[in-house]
């Protein structure tokens, strides 16, 4: 028993690299796209304090919008221009119906307000394109598909689908770009301003709604990218909303307000799940993915509770 | 008018701190338990009985365990649900190893089981506050969640993974299992959530209950008044998961009648949460109205269309169900963020100064 857990796995992980290797990219790709929807949870979290439980459904919803277009016979560019329309006047709405009336709630007030929100939104979408699961569009947008095997060693091979490195790729700009967006513009300042302080970032002149608005709108764009590559690993359907869950220990685990943060919890939770799984899962039973995660994060937290780059939590009485 | 203290006087410190202290309350009161034991039974359907009261009742005592742990003690908990199944499995081990005990006497013995769970997934609050404290009791959901898939022998090794409950009785009546008529359940289930109610009520205003308080409304402050953190968190806990784990224990036995793993899903946790969020954080009759109004109002939606004769499919129903129950759940949030127990001390109070405005 002891040999299975401390030392077999580990046999294997040497015997087998190429497998070993593909674990790893499955791991990576997995994270990545947990990142993905994670960012959509801080973006709005830094801007105003709202845990937005309804980041997974917003992925489900952009992708739906956009297969949806496509089937009623928009081509597939116009169809993205008009997605990010949609979710631009879902932004407005959200902002002037939900969340302008909600201004300084508690925080668990506002959470219920987005799993609300979700509901709503699951009805919604399920109304207008049907429960059943729908194939994204991925030749129609121009990403690759199809697959590369490297050689590995004498024995084996890597296969890395080319789908996974454009979504790692886009990952990867996305959060560049965001990054340049938070710290060199002018709205980025305000936005950081906004998360700072709501009362002084008011006082210096900017508007709070304004602010909210563009947050959402951002997080409903992460969401189209993260339902687009999503949708292309599996179809698009109200499953991936379960999906939306994984994105919370990784969350918590790099801190509610880091972007930085998400993106390393999302590779650390992206791999573990895969080696664990892989590797341990079989010793229990497996299916192990469900809860490992959280498990991981919840390790991590009871050494730093406010996670790994969150902001250090200062109680005062 | 008819809602007016004035006259009853109060001479003793102990009069003043009971549950009721107004006479009309009591009177209140009574007239609502005299509904539910006497006028319910005679007048309703079994339909009634057995897809609406029941389970109003079943959630109204899940949400008033959560709101043990939500709102009087703070703790944010999205593993109701988890915790409910706990005690549904436990209760299904113990008929299957007792099978000549009392099975509600089980029932009431399976949310000890529940409660030690809920304490160990309690651990974690003493070093995580908040919403980063919501997301690790995700851990507990899923990881249950898991384990009632996977430990053959919580349902006792079955081909369907499904726990099915035997035919039970009592005094000569058939309580729990398919063949017991609703009337049967829902005196059982009423007894059993109307007991636990009251206890609840009893201890969150005794000392246990304001300790709770004072860690819900600044934890530090509390600490340094002398209340223990660990203690009464994991206590918190613990009565939460009770209460919780005998609602899940009689959704399957005296509802349900077989559960699945996903009966006991992150579904079910959001539900209780709306239940109490809705009804008022800190209310146990706020418990109430929130179980009743996410339980019948999906219900009273699907029925409309029927009643109007309009021909839409159900599942167009269904999902405008979803979405006008999504929407009244922002509005309520936005129109009174307290919940229907504070829209219910408005109303008190108005009806106290009638006919005058103030």
């Amino acid at each position: 028993m002891l040999y299975d857990i401390f030392v077999d796995p580990f046999v294997q992980m040497y015997q087998m690299p190429d497998f070993f290797l593909q674990v790893l990219w499955e791991g990576f790709v997995a994270g990545i796209l947990y990142a993905l929807i994670a960012l959509g949870f801080v973006l709005i979290f830094k801007a105003s304090g709202v845990f937005n439980f309804a980041q997974g459904i917003m992925v489900v919803f952009a992708g739906l919008t956009l297969v949806g277009l496509h089937e009623n016979g928009v081509p597939a560019y116009l169809a993205l221009i008009l997605t990010i329309g949609v979710m631009a006047v879902l932004a407005y709405g959200i902002e002037r119906i939900v969340m302008r009336p909600l201004v300084n709630q508690p925080d668990i007030i506002l959470l219920m307000a987005t799993i609300g929100l979700t509901y709503f939104l699951i009805g919604f979408g399920e109304l207008i394109f049907g429960g059943e699961p729908k194939r994204m569009i991925t030749e129609e947008l121009g990403l690759p598909t199809g697959s590369t095997a490297f050689e590995f060693g004498e024995r084996g091979l890597v296969i890395l689908q080319h789908i996974d490195i454009a979504a790692a790729v886009i990952a990867i700009l996305m959060v560049g770009a965001l990054a340049v967006f938070f710290n060199k513009t002018r709205i980025g300042r305000a936005l950081r301003a906004v998360a700072d302080d709501h009362q002084a970032a008011l006082s210096v002149g900017i508007s709070l709604n304004q602010i909210w608005a563009i947050v959402w709108f951002a997080a409903g764009l992460v969401a189209l990218a993260t339902g687009i590559m999503w949708g292309a690993r599996s179809d698009v359907s109200f499953a991936l909303e379960i999906i939306a869950f994984k994105a919370l220990p990784v969350l918590i685990l790099g801190g509610f307000t880091s972007i930085p943060g998400a993106i390393i919890g999302g590779l650390i939770i992206g791999f573990g799940e895969k080696i664990a799984e892989l590797y341990w899962g079989g010793l229990v039973g497996g299916g192990i993915e469900s809860w490992f995660a959280y498990i991981i994060a919840l390790i991590f937290l009871l050494f730093r509770p406010q996670g790994l780059f969150g902001e250090k939590i200062i109680e005062r009485v | 008018m008819f809602y007016r203290e004035a006259g009853q006087f109060k001479t003793s410190y102990e009069a003043d701190q009971a549950l009721f202290p107004i006479r009309q309350d009591k009177i209140g009161l009574g007239i609502i338990l005299l509904v539910a034991f006497v006028v319910i039974p005679l007048t309703a359907n079994d339909f009634f009985l057995a897809s609406v009261m029941i389970p109003f009742l079943v959630f109204s005592l899940a949400a008033i365990g959560l709101n043990v742990l939500t709102g009087f003690c703070g703790q944010l908990s999205l593993g109701t649900g988890a915790f409910m199944g706990v005690g549904a499995y436990a209760a299904y081990k113990l008929t299957t190893i007792f099978p000549d005990v009392n099975v509600i006497f089980l029932v009431l013995v399976s949310g000890f089981f529940s409660a030690a769970i809920g304490a160990i997934f309690g651990l974690p609050s003493l070093r995580i506050k908040g919403l980063y404290l919501a997301v690790t009791t995700l851990a507990a959901q899923f990881f249950l969640e898991w384990c009632f898939i996977r430990i053959g022998w919580l349902y006792n090794y079955n081909a369907s993974g499904a726990i099915e409950i035997p035919t039970r009785e009592m005094f000569g009546v058939i309580i729990s299992g398919a063949e017991a008529t609703p009337l049967a359940r829902y005196f059982v289930v009423l007894t059993i959530t109307v007991l636990i109610a009251f206890l609840i009520a009893n201890v969150l205003r005794g000392r246990i209950g304001r300790s709770w308080m004072m860690i819900r409304d600044m934890d530090i402050a509390a600490e340094l008044m002398g209340i223990r953190p660990l203690q009464t968190k994991l206590m918190a806990f613990a009565v939460s998961s009770y209460v919780c784990g005998v609602a899940g224990a009689m959704m399957v036995f005296f509802w349900l009648n077989a559960a699945e793993p996903s009966s006991y899903s992150i579904t079910l946790s959001f539900q209780i949460l709306f239940m109490v969020i809705l009804g008022g954080l800190g209310s146990v009759g706020g418990a109430f109205m929130g179980a009743a109004f996410i339980w019948i109002l999906p219900i009273v939606l699907r029925a409309i269309p029927n009643m109007l004769d309009v021909d839409i499919g159900a599942e167009t129903v269904e999902h405008l169900a979803f979405m006008v129950v999504g929407a009244l759940i922002i509005f309520f949030l936005i129109v009174e963020p307290h919940g229907f127990a504070r829209l219910w001390q408005i109303a008190k109070q108005k009806l106290r100064v009638w006919p005058f405005p103030y």
